[in-house]
């Protein structure tokens, strides 16, 4: 199978496993491309992507420019702050405005979930999204997984667990959809009241004890506290949290085997995470940035080839 | 579909040790030149072309292979998206002799593709090309070998394969034409 079986990316649900392996085949392509001195290629030369942050974003938004510009693609940039959605304009107004001057891909991070689905629907372009809300992250569960299968080989039979908050992190839901498609075992891990009801459902292990959690897996995928998005409080205080479910040397060291530490960032140093452990030899943090690049290069190469001409 | 065999196994050989010994006479050791097969079906012409070369010279020949999926001027007008094979240049082209290899030459546009793949590695010294099989006068780009196995006369809707004995079981080339074609 050479197409994805979408039309869009809005979330790892709507994959299937052969859309996934398929993203990680181009993808291996694509590091080797952005390891070379020009690390360019011309494929998308006559694609123009509009990038839509309607929230803050780092990583992601980097990520995805230097992916399309090294497919060569042409690149417009909009952030929610300092635009006309301040003037109270809606989505679809906004979105239609920027297709007028012919866009052929969006990509777009909302504050909504269930904003990328929405605009799939309403305008005529390839979307991805880059987030939204609390629903899905697809591009960051995609290199979560590639970079898991870069590091021990596959992805099929690894245990994973996700610590920290899990009930606002569209993170998490596109890592259980994405590993267990790909044949992992999942867990995630934090205080009861930060996990959703329906983690049983979905076939993935609960536990509120770290130290168990850790010696039961075989990578760890650390998560930020959402504090932006808890209108309430969780937990008494993050040092309370972060002594309970903090990774530190000493619990990483005493486990029985050599676990794989990953971290979608951005990292709050000494609190999920301490910096030994973040820039210690298990810790794949920064090549999860890198394959970033490619695993988005990939899934935009893939949308972009089913754009007619 | 009729078959024509154009090369069989005994010819193919002949015409490749013919080939090598062209290579020789230009760039002597091989000490400034590398040689590169393009991706998918230049590869095993390279891989025969070395045996030859490490046997006439006795010392190691540097060949890489070189994908072109993202260079191609046919993306987005095919039905699926193409998909990439391995690339493999572990060494500097820069200031190197580049003999640029692939099976058969048509309408050029695969060898401009692989020109522009080539050159984001660096700035070679030249480059030159290597092709088993040239359908000549079908040309939609300015672009010639150097160094060319056997030149055919073919029909646009008649096509041509090399097949080798580590994938089709057997060297040769074959010239496929549909039947009510004269």
């Amino acid at each position: 199978m050479n197409n994805l079986s979408v039309e869009h990316l809005i979330g790892i649900k709507e994959l299937s496993t052969e859309d996934i392996n398929l993203i990680f085949k181009t993808a291996d392509s694509f590091k080797e491309v952005i390891n070379r001195p020009i690390k360019k290629v011309p494929s998308l030369r006559d694609i123009t992507i509009a990038n839509l942050f309607f929230e803050n974003s780092t990583r992601t938004k980097l990520s995805f420019e230097l992916a399309e510009k090294r497919l060569s693609a042409d690149i417009v940039n909009f952030s929610a702050s300092g635009s006309s959605v301040k003037k109270g304009e809606s989505l679809v107004d906004t979105v239609n405005n920027i297709l007028s001057m012919k866009v052929d891909l969006v990509v777009m991070r909302h504050p909504n979930p269930g904003a990328a689905s929405f605009l799939a629907k309403k305008v005529d372009a390839k979307v991805i999204n880059a987030g939204d809300g609390t629903h899905e992250h697809p591009t960051q569960a995609l290199l979560d997984a590639y970079s898991i299968r870069e590091k021990l080989g596959s992805v099929k039979g690894k245990k994973v667990v996700i610590i920290g908050d899990i009930l606002h992190s569209r993170v998490a839901l596109s890592n259980i959809y994405c590993l267990q498609k790909l044949g992992a075992e999942v867990m995630v891990c934090g205080p009861l009241n930060l996990i959703p009801k329906n983690m049983k459902d979905l076939g993935v292990k609960v536990s509120t004890n770290l130290k168990e959690a850790l010696e039961w897996c075989d990578v760890a995928n650390m998560l930020r506290i959402q504090l932006e998005r808890q209108d309430e409080t969780y937990f008494p205080s993050l040092r309370e949290y972060s002594m309970l479910f903090g990774l530190n040397k000493e619990i990483l060291d005493s486990l029985s085997k050599k676990i794989v530490v990953m971290h979608p960032g951005p990292i709050n140093r000494g609190v999920e995470i301490t910096s030994d452990v973040a820039d210690s030899e298990q810790s794949i943090i920064l090549q999860q940035v890198e394959n970033g690049v490619a695993v988005r290069m990939a899934v935009i190469y893939l949308l972009a080839s089913q754009i007619e001409r | 579909m009729e078959k024509q065999v154009i090369l069989n196994a005994k010819h193919l050989e002949l015409t490749l040790k013919r080939l090598c010994h062209e290579l020789i006479e230009t760039h002597n050791d091989f000490s400034e030149t590398v040689i590169i097969g393009l991706q998918p079906r230049g590869i095993h012409v390279v891989q025969r072309v070395k045996e030859q070369l490490v046997n006439i010279l006795d010392k190691e020949i540097t060949c890489g292979s070189l994908d072109i999926t993202f260079y191609r001027d046919d993306f987005r007008r095919r039905e699926t998206p193409l998909i990439p094979s391995v690339t493999n240049i572990d060494f500097s082209i820069e200031n190197k002799n580049i003999v640029l290899v692939d099976d058969v030459l048509f309408t050029g546009r695969t060898i401009r593709s692989g020109l522009d793949a080539l050159l984001s590695f660096g700035r070679p010294k030249s480059v030159e090309l290597l092709v088993l099989i040239d359908r000549r006068f079908r040309r939609d780009l300015p672009i010639d070998a150097n160094y060319v196995g056997k030149a055919v006369d073919t029909l646009l809707s008649e096509r041509v394969s090399v097949e080798w004995t580590e994938i089709e079981g057997k060297d040769k080339v074959v010239l496929y034409s549909k039947e009510n074609d004269e």
